[in-house]
């Protein structure tokens, strides 16, 4: 945990209670915590990649109550009551989400640095159907950015776990 | 700081008469699916799609935005183009403040302190009317290097009865560009006075240089490149419409 400084310690400390990848915290503050900060350091969820911290790169893409969001711009203190998803989050019982499948299918990372947002975003866009199309795809990773330049084999992972959760859904639907 | 969230009257999308009210807490993203703004003013959705990227506009809202004033910012255009008011409440009570005074300088408003921004209220155009917002960006869901909004009304002569211009990053402050409103008000629109208005437009402007996007003068031209386009596109379509 980062210690800060004398004048940080002295800021004043908030409760909040948040559910962090299905998980409850109740705990304390500062004001000014971002909540990338919160994430890595109190809680050591370190898949939450911070790039620029200026919400340029969107590497520390995680959901706030469902929503894409850079955590980066965001304080700790602002989701008291919320629930968060990280890249930790998203596989469950032990089951990879179908992004994380497509993405290790299509090569959809090369050093990785920018892979957790991708796909927490990836993600988003799936659940709010907005991967209906590669062009819809395209802007909704535009605030990803991937320094590899792997865009279109990332591109075609969250097209390929959009055809994948459509034919479980079919199947489901059967 | 004050963490405003748990107001949920700052978050509410209602059509008043011939109004228009957006709390100031409404997000983007909220801005640019909503079916009554889409019918009801619809260069509003559009400005809303053009903000940054899909993860700023789940996170940043309307109020938010022209507060921070961020002279490259994207509401201002459209607030000064749909001339709308902002209300600013207190504990000494509500006023409303007109667009045309609401941006002070860079990052600068005539909010005062102890005072919020409640909502934003925008006039319904009526008639034919027509909007276009254009924005040149350096790249993806940059802040604009120049852009322009525009919202257009005709007569059932085919005169223009209705027309604003508002700039972004083009000056201290987003702005209007009144001097090219002239050149268009009470005229049938042709090429030439789309053209005139442009040159005056850019004319009104005061960009400054910048290492990352562009000299002043470049965007000066960029700017007249975003009015011409902007009340084009806008009369284009309230043409169709009359």
């Amino acid at each position: 945990m980062r210690k800060g400084t004398p004048e940080m310690n002295k800021a004043l400390k908030y409760s909040i209670k948040v559910r962090v990848n299905g998980r409850e915290i109740i705990t304390k503050v500062d004001s000014r915590l971002l909540l990338s900060s919160f994430l890595r350091e109190n809680l050591e969820l370190t898949g939450v990649h911070v790039g620029c911290d200026s919400s340029n790169c969107g590497a520390c893409t995680v959901l706030i109550d469902g929503d894409s969001v850079k955590s980066c711009t965001v304080f700790a203190v602002q989701c008291d009551g919320s629930e968060i998803t990280t890249i930790e989050g998203l596989s469950t019982n032990g089951n990879l989400h179908p992004l994380q499948t497509a993405f290790r299918e299509k090569h959809g990372l090369q050093c990785g640095f920018c892979t957790p947002g991708m796909i927490i975003q990836g993600s988003w866009l799936l659940a709010n159907k907005k991967a209906e199309t590669e062009d819809q795809i395209r802007e909704g990773i535009s605030g990803n950015l991937c320094r590899c330049t792997g865009y279109q084999n990332i591109v075609d992972a969250i097209m390929y776990a959009r055809d994948m959760v459509s034919e479980r859904e079919d199947a489901d639907g059967e | 700081m004050i963490d405003l969230r748990q107001i949920s009257s700052l978050k509410k999308i209602t059509e008043k008469g011939s109004y228009l009210l957006i709390g100031s807490m409404v997000s983007d993203r909220k801005i640019e699916s909503s079916r009554l703004i889409k019918e009801k003013i619809p260069l509003i959705a559009a400005v809303a799609n053009n903000i940054g990227d899909p993860q700023v506009r789940n996170r940043g809202t309307i109020g938010g935005s022209l507060s921070h004033a961020d002279p490259s910012g994207d509401w201002g255009p459209c607030f000064l183009a749909l001339r709308g008011s902002a209300v600013a409440v207190s504990v000494k009570g509500k006023r409303e403040i007109n667009s045309d005074h609401f941006f002070t300088g860079p990052f600068s408003t005539a909010l005062k302190e102890g005072e919020i921004l409640e909502k934003v209220m925008f006039q319904i155009p009526s008639g034919a009317s027509g909007y276009s917002y254009i924005k040149i960006e350096r790249k993806a869901g940059d802040f604009a290097t120049a852009s322009a909004a525009v919202q257009l009304s005709l007569d059932k002569q085919g005169r223009c009865s209705y027309i604003g211009i508002g700039l972004g990053a083009v000056s201290d402050r987003s702005i209007r560009a009144v001097k090219a409103e002239k050149k268009v008000v009470g005229k049938q629109i042709t090429d030439d006075i789309i053209s005139e208005a442009a040159e005056s437009g850019s004319q009104e402007t005061d960009p400054y240089d910048d290492m990352i996007r562009g000299s002043a003068e470049f965007k000066r031209e960029m700017i007249k490149i975003c009015i011409k386009k902007a009340l084009t596109e806008a009369y284009k379509m309230a043409e169709g419409l009359s």
